[in-house]
């Protein structure tokens, strides 16, 4: 199959860059890098700034203070039709009166190309979408998905070095969102082309990404790979949005180099101190939680907290429960295949050792923000 | 090329999420009936009066299409019908002109702003037609408002009372809210976030606007067009006050007829031909109506 020719991607370089809405402030001192040919994903919930960010990559908003390069240059003050940028909207955007293929020729025709070049070039586009059937078509008589893809092609056909999406499958089902993420990662890996992404789903961030910048508030709370937002959150916030976890509050006091947190008079040992005078708060994943019966099994060093099970479900491939602490916390676990089986009000152990907790400073905004 | 996994997907209960869903298939039985008040008014106040029109002017005086025959055969009645559709004609043209930026600036403003715009259109609604008329004599006379200033600013005066322009204009200012309602319509719901996306493609943004926006808005033109044209062809209280001899329009004609000559038969011919012309206007309009996207409306 033949794609669009493969392009280099552009490098963006967003510096302190903050966007007002008159007193109301969007965006605070944004710093972000992206590589050529980057997959980056702005991750976060509604509100926080995703779409801002990227309205002003695209040229839509204006940037209130701050630098922003796209390619190695200034486009600060240069209007959107010259940025040269594709943009997938989640609202799709096609033209209703104009069919798929006219769409898809459209940013050919604005840039001068025309004949068989156009059309060879617009055939080509929709082949990469699997689109190409479906040409004479006009957009309402298309499913979402369709409409979506066509959306991609119309972005793609013109070779930009840069494509922005804002959820692009946000408004499809869960199936079709699925395969489309795959076509999507796919076509990143054939083109070349930097791709920045906004979602506010997590598991889409992570199947698709290089790296996730997670917002918060109009704030980037942390970028990195998915693997090391999830192993290692810079702020609770991260921790929560990215995954599952439990979060354990107590009374905490240093101990030499470590930590220790007291939570219903039982003691949870954490390597490790929190710079400063931030209340640490400990964040768990649910497959480094074991679930034991009360005082067995005990290995050397391990930390254990006393619960009820509230409920147990099985997932084929294992088990996941929810352990009702003494404080009332809720603690998730996951087991796999072949582990003990407990039922709905055993009293039970749950068991992880220092060095499989995340310590981190509460931050009361986290809690509030994802409920 | 292989089967895409989505068109397997599609046969799934959530599967084309964008489909529209069919309404219009909620009919409960004897929803016809609904119509009954206004269709009996119908038939009242135009089926019956529309009958007798045109049974007189085939009947009166004599049975026969006589009306019709004389109706043709005089060059003034010919020079008459002609002048209307082209008055009208102008008028159309003239209120597309003042409609559309009108039309689209009432997109583009707040929320007072519009509600002010909005005023302005209608309430020249609730002002009577003579009254309009005749602040309209008072303006376009010849010692009237526009030619005080035309003097004052040292050009010459131009005639406009009892002349097409004056009768064009005056008919242009009663029927631009026809003109601008239906174009508002369609404008408001068109998707303006078409245009950003236009832009991001590289349309410069008049080019976003003449090749996105303007092909959207034409429905509402077509509309706006028709209403004011056929409503221009029967106008009677403008013309007939701003116009002089050498402007008259055939409502003129026909009142002429059947109040003053109490000729109901030449006047019905002549109210006939006026109707069966608009209704070949209408059919040969019909296409244009008929497209085959039907919507711009927001998805998400
Ligand atoms: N034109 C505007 N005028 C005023 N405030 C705005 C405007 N556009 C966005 N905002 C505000 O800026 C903040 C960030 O908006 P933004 O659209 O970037 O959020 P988002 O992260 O994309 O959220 P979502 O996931 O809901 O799309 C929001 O609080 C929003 O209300
Ligand atoms: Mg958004």
């Amino acid at each position: 199959m033949t794609a669009p020719q493969r392009s280099a991607g552009a490098a963006i370089e967003i510096r302190k860059a903050s966007k007002h809405y008159g007193a109301f402030t969007a965006l605070k001192d944004i710093d972000l890098h992206i590589r050529p040919g980057e997959f980056m994903t702005l991750l976060g919930p509604s509100g926080s700034g995703k779409t801002t960010t990227l309205n002003l990559i695209a040229g839509f908003t204006d940037i209130s203070s701050g630098a922003l390069e796209i390619g190695g240059k200034s486009v600060t003050g240069l209007p959107s039709h010259k940025r040269n940028i594709g943009v997938v909207f989640q609202h799709y955007a096609l033209f209703p009166h104009m069919t798929v293929g006219k769409n898809v020729a459209y940013p050919l025709s604005l840039r001068g190309i025309k004949g068989d070049d156009r059309e060879k070039r617009v055939r080509r586009a929709l082949d990469m979408v699997k689109m190409a059937d479906f040409a004479h078509r006009y957009p309402n008589e298309l499913s979402g998905g369709q409409q979506q893809r066509v959306a991609l092609a119309r972005a793609l056909v013109f070779d930009p070095p840069l494509l922005l999406m804002d959820e692009p499958l946000g408004a499809l089902d869960k199936k079709l969102r699925e395969w489309l993420q795959l076509e999507i990662k796919r076509i990143h890996r054939e083109l070349g082309t930097t791709f920045v992404y906004v979602t506010h789903d997590q598991e889409e961030a992570l199947v698709l990404s290089d790296r996730i910048a997670v917002f918060n508030g109009g704030r980037i709370e942390q970028i990195g790979t998915g693997r090391e937002l999830y192993d290692n959150p810079a702020t609770l916030f991260v921790g929560r949005f990215i995954g599952e976890s439990t979060v354990l509050r107590g009374v905490a006091e240093a101990s030499g180099d470590n930590t220790i947190v007291t939570i219903s008079g039982q003691k949870i040992l954490a390597h490790g101190r929190l710079a400063g005078d931030a209340r640490p708060v400990i964040l768990l994943r649910p497959e480094r939680v074991a679930l034991k019966r009360p005082g067995v099994d005990a290995i050397t060093g391990e930390n254990r907290l006393t619960g009820t099970v509230a409920e147990a479900i099985y997932l084929g491939s294992g088990s996941k429960y929810e352990v009702r602490l003494a404080d009332g916390t809720t603690a998730v676990a996951r087991s796999p295949l072949g582990a003990v089986d407990f039922a709905i009000g055993d009293t039970v152990d749950i068991a992880f050792l220092p060095s499989d907790l995340i310590l981190l400073p509460d931050d009361a905004s986290a809690d509030v923000t994802l409920t | 090329m292989t089967a895409t996994p989505d068109e397997g997907l599609r046969t799934g209960p959530a599967a084309g999420s964008g489909q529209p869903v069919f309404l219009s298939r909620f009919r409960p039985r004897g929803a016809v009936w609904l119509a009954a008040p206004a269709v009996l008014v119908l038939l009242v106040v135009l089926a019956y009066p529309l009958g007798i029109v045109v049974w007189r002017s085939f009947t009166d005086p004599a049975p026969g299409i006589e009306n019709y025959v004389w109706f043709f055969q005089s060059a003034v009645n010919r020079t008459v019908l002609q002048r209307t559709f082209i008055v009208a004609g102008w008028v159309t043209l003239v209120s597309l002109v003042c409609a559309y930026p009108y039309a689209y600036a009432m997109t583009i403003v707040g929320k007072n702003m519009r509600l002010a715009l909005i005023l302005c259109v209608l309430v020249p609604f609730w002002l009577s037609g003579v009254v309009r008329t005749l602040a309209w004599v008072i303006l376009l006379q010849d010692s009237g408002v526009i030619n005080s200033i035309l003097r004052g600013l040292g050009l010459s005066p131009v005639k406009l009372i009892r002349t097409l322009p004056g009768v064009i204009i005056g008919m242009t200012q009663v029927l631009l809210p026809f003109m601008i309602l239906p174009i508002y319509s369609v404008m408001k719901g068109i998707d303006t976030r078409l245009l950003q996306a236009a832009r991001s493609l590289g349309a410069k943004p008049w080019k976003a606007f003449l090749q996105i926006y303007m092909p959207l808005s034409l429905p509402g033109v077509y509309a706006g067009a028709i209403i004011v044209f056929i409503l221009s062809l029967g106008f009677y209280i403008t013309p007939a006050l701003l116009g002089g001899p050498r402007s008259i329009l055939l409502s003129s004609l026909v009142q002429n007829q059947v109040l003053s000559l109490l000729n109901w038969g030449r006047g019905g011919a002549m109210g006939v031909v006026l109707l069966i012309a608009t209704f070949v206007l209408l059919a040969l309009a019909a296409p244009l109506m008929r497209q085959k996207h039907t919507s711009s409306r927001r998805e998400a």
